[in-house]
């Protein structure tokens, strides 16, 4: 088709695709497209925050309850964790800015890391819940110490709760992995020189989306884990 | 790229202030301010939501165009919550007679 | 390239349609013009489907006591009625078809942004597709298109699962098309393609994609979290277990409110090119207008609550919604009051797609004044749940939405195709279409407000007569849809060929060949004029 012109212009600019006239025009678009994006994931996850933040309203004391029986420790390490991830992320963009090869994989492999110690710890959370039967429809029978700081709010309404963690967390989770694959595409191209200072978009896009599930931890954390009060 | 590359020190200064902050919610979360932990809780978030976003994500050297539409984004999550919020706020100022329902709404203070 | 196929005339010059044959080069094509050809055949196919589903309703209801199918079967005919034609017809269709396909050739750009999402977009639109068919063939969907719990998340026992994935599926391809459309004209216009020149098409276009952007995840979310209550029986939905159904209500209508202008908006925009094209001049207030269709996009998402007025929201939530929907009517109003004002002391030539331009302007106002009834609180108590709200919607989704999308696609047919198609054959088909339609659907208003409800199998004897009018209406609406898709057929093959311009339109779309070539525009264009700039003409040929 329009090869031969698209051709010409991909040995002197590379990575430009045809219907762009510059890379900068590109870089406007693909910048403006993946903020689009992450739009309309702040509309997802914001519909179920909404939802979240009714029934909180609702049941105050009953999510209180289920909140404290989450580990603060974990959540907070893995906090930290993802945080770094968003360090180790920026750094890669960085490094893809000024041409340091080495360094762009060094970080993109530490950011992989960095997540899947994330995932691991929220697996082992996973596992903790149905170690003690709070599992919503799966594996609900909560006895002993957990089913007294259930009761007091009523079972059903706990039940709404960790659904809401498991939904919540579990979206969270299913862009991470996304984000992992992302990443080690990345990684891949990167190992083989895809990206120069003049064209590391696909960095700076995964970038912008890791950050993002970043920032909706951010809010996971302390609405989860922390707004039950642990006084 | 026109991008301007933002030193090293920046992000290692950024992080520490977004690990600072997550420590300090966690402390927070230990002490009873009653309806404030919420408060205090989303500032912090908030704050370190900005952090990444004008930090990390570039924000501050982007222009205008993506600054109105990540502002757009939030603005309509906030016209959802806030006028959903108007139905559930106001439910109770007309309630149902009890005859109505088996299952009465939550009444709330 | 192959000529034995074609009758003694010139062989065609290289276009977007005989640069590369094969499936593969269709299946796998980036160009948008093949794209959105790609859509169009889609489109049309559950167009179909969704019509004869229509077709064994509107037989079933001849009889009072219902003449074809049992009651379960007849509420499973109305839900994949709905579903299909709400997200697998109207909401693609003008964007997809007509907006891939002049998109970039509107902004003189070679193609949109992203041409490899725009057919990642096709491909999850035939996913989405899929699971939507096979939960009508694995049993079907008694829900209705709008999935109310607790009915749909506790006690049906239908394909909801699969049906929801379907639509969910599908929500991806429209966030991506509205992404790509608002990056496209953001970034690729061409030099001196400014915001204020830019054709009224693309204006709608563009508030249609930020509709698309912002609604289209709170409905993912809304189906994602029914999906989970259905699967798993938790209870946010239901009030036996502590949830609210009203909740779902308020995420769910929260996109579909918007997705009615996700609907009307394009064809908005098609009916002010029509308009300004065959009557030789500039639209009236093409400014107004063009805000206008943003308003409304705004506006848009502020009204939702106004399906939920006798459904147990709070009264004064209602009063809020009430108010914000008449404000809504505003940017509407002002649109059609500057087609009105174009048409005055314009240069009227009446061919099919003024025809359906015309029809669309009549009978959206209908229909957008009937919505002013419902929006009022008190009158929608008694109109709610009605036939009135059926008439309602279909004459804006069918007398304008489909309107629009018909007489888009008959501006533009010369440009897609290389072809005219018969001119009598289109004015009889446009005017059997207009009869037909308000046959169909204007004894509803009536029936609705006589009490008949909707999504029922059965209704009084008294109401017969009109429900016999309306199905006679629907017959011949049937085959009124039926003769363009013969003569657009037949005119691939056998149409005259049609020319660079045949309207005379302004529009870069205009000043290249007919078909494009695959790239577009051998050189981009620079824009020196105004939209629409009829105006020297008109002098000109007035003396």
């Amino acid at each position: 088709m329009a090869d031969t012109h698209s051709e010409h212009v991909q040995t002197k600019y590379a990575g430009l695709a045809h219907q762009f006239e510059d890379l900068a025009q590109q870089h406007d678009a693909d910048t403006l497209g993946i903020w689009l994006f992450l739009v309309t994931e702040i509309m997802f996850f914001g519909g179920v925050f909404a939802a979240y933040a009714i029934f909180r309203w609702f049941y105050f004391a009953a999510f209180a309850g289920g909140s404290r029986l989450l580990d603060i420790r974990l959540g907070a390490i893995n906090t930290v964790v993802l945080l770094g991830s968003s360090l180790t992320m920026a750094l890669s963009v960085r490094s893809a800015q000024v041409g340091n090869r080495r360094a762009l994989v060094l970080f993109l492999v530490l950011t992989m890391i960095l997540g899947g110690a994330f995932l691991g710890v929220k697996a082992y959370e996973y596992h903790q819940k149905f170690v003690e039967h709070i599992v919503p429809s799966l594996d609900w029978a909560p006895e002993g110490e957990v089913l007294a700081r259930l009761a007091p709010g009523g079972l059903d309404h706990a039940q709404l709760y960790f659904f809401f963690y498991f939904a919540m967390t579990g979206l969270h989770a299913l862009h991470m992995i996304i984000g992992m694959g992302l990443l080690l595409w990345l990684v891949l191209r990167a190992r083989k020189g895809s990206f120069t200072p003049d064209y590391f978009a696909p960095v700076e896009v995964v970038g912008l989306y890791w950050h993002f599930v970043d920032i909706v931890w951010i809010f996971l954390f302390p609405l989860l884990y922390l707004i039950g009060g642990r006084y | 790229m026109s991008e301007q590359i933002v030193p090293v020190k920046t992000y290692i200064v950024v992080f520490a202030g977004l690990i600072g902050l997550t420590l300090l919610t966690t402390w927070v979360a230990f002490i009873d301010l009653g309806a404030f932990n919420t408060v205090v809780a989303l500032v912090i978030a908030f704050c370190k939501m900005l952090l990444v976003i004008f930090f990390f994500m570039h924000l501050r050297h982007s222009g205008g165009l993506v600054r109105v539409v990540l502002l757009a984004g939030f603005f309509w999550l906030a016209l959802l919550i806030s006028l959903t919020m108007t139905d559930y706020r106001t439910r109770s100022w007309t309630p149902a007679p009890d005859a109505w329902s088996t299952n009465a709404p939550p009444t709330h203070p | 390239m192959s000529t034995a196929t074609l009758e003694p005339r010139v062989q065609a010059p290289r276009n977007y349609l005989n640069a590369e044959y094969g499936w593969k080069s269709w299946l796998f094509t980036l160009d948008h013009k093949r794209i959105a050809l790609l859509y169009m055949i889609s489109i049309t196919f559950f167009f179909m489907i969704g019509g004869f589903f229509a077709v064994l309703m509107r037989i079933h209801l001849i009889e009072p006591q219902g003449a074809l199918v049992q009651p379960e079967t007849y509420n499973k005919l109305f839900t994949l009625h709905g579903v299909i034609m709400i997200f697998f017809f109207l909401v693609p269709s003008i964007p997809t078809v007509l907006g891939n396909f002049l998109i970039p050739l509107m902004i003189g750009a070679r193609d949109l942004a992203f041409p490899k999402l725009n057919l990642l977009s096709w491909y999850i639109y035939i996913v989405g597709g899929l699971f939507t068919l096979y939960s009508a063939i694995a049993g079907g969907v008694d829900t209705g298109w709008t999935f109310y719990t607790p009915y749909s998340s506790t006690y049906s026992n239908t394909q909801v699962t699969a049906v929801v994935v379907g639509v969910f599926i599908n929500g991806f391809s429209s966030i991506l098309t509205g992404l790509n459309f608002i990056v496209t004209i953001h970034k690729m216009r061409a030099p001196g393609l400014t915001w204020f020149r830019m054709p009224l098409f693309l204006w709608s276009i563009y508030a249609t994609s930020i509709i698309m952007i912002l609604g289209t995840p709170v409905l993912a979310i809304s189906l994602f979290l029914l999906a989970l209550e259905h699967l798993f029986h938790v209870g946010i939905f239901s009030p036996a277990l502590g949830g609210d159904p009203l909740l779902f209500q308020h995420l769910f209508w929260f996109y579909s409110h918007p997705t009615v202008y996700i609907m009307i908006l394009p064809a908005m925009g098609v009916v002010s090119e029509i308009i300004a094209c065959f009557a030789r001049k500039r639209i009236f207030g093409y400014k107004i207008v063009g805000f206008s269709s943003v308003a409304i996009a705004v506006l848009g998402f502020l009204v939702w609550g106004h399906h939920m007025f006798v459904t147990g929201q709070s009264v004064y939530a209602g009063l809020i919604f009430s108010f914000l929907s008449f404000l809504v009517a505003i940017p509407s109003a002002i649109k059609v009051f500057n087609w009105t004002s174009t048409l005055y002391k314009g240069s009227i030539s009446y061919e099919a797609p003024m025809l359906y331009a015309l029809g669309f302007i009549g009978l959206f106002t209908m229909g957008g004044l009937t919505g002013m009834f419902l929006a009022s609180l008190a009158t929608d108590v008694h109109l709610n749940g009605t036939y009135f709200i059926v008439a309602h919607f279909h004459y804006i989704m069918v007398g304008g939405a489909v309107m629009g999308y018909l007489g888009g696609i008959h501006f533009w047919w010369p440009k897609i195709s290389g072809r005219k198609y018969p001119q009598g054959w289109a004015a009889l088909a446009a005017a059997i279409i207009f009869i037909g339609f308000n046959l169909t659907f204007f004894p509803q208003f009536i029936l609705g407000y006589l009490g008949m409800p909707r999504r029922y199998a059965f209704y009084p004897a008294e109401f017969q007569v009109l429900n016999v009018m309306s199905s006679a209406g629907a017959s011949i609406l049937g085959v009124g849809y039926l003769i363009p898709l013969i003569y657009f057929i037949w005119s691939m093959r056998y149409g005259p060929v049609a020319g660079a311009n045949p309207w005379g339109a302004k529009g870069l779309e205009w000043q290249t060949s007919s078909p494009p070539p695959p790239e577009n525009f051998t050189q981009i264009p620079v824009v020196t004029e105004e939209a629409y700039a009829y105006a020297a003409e008109e002098k000109t040929s007035r003396g």
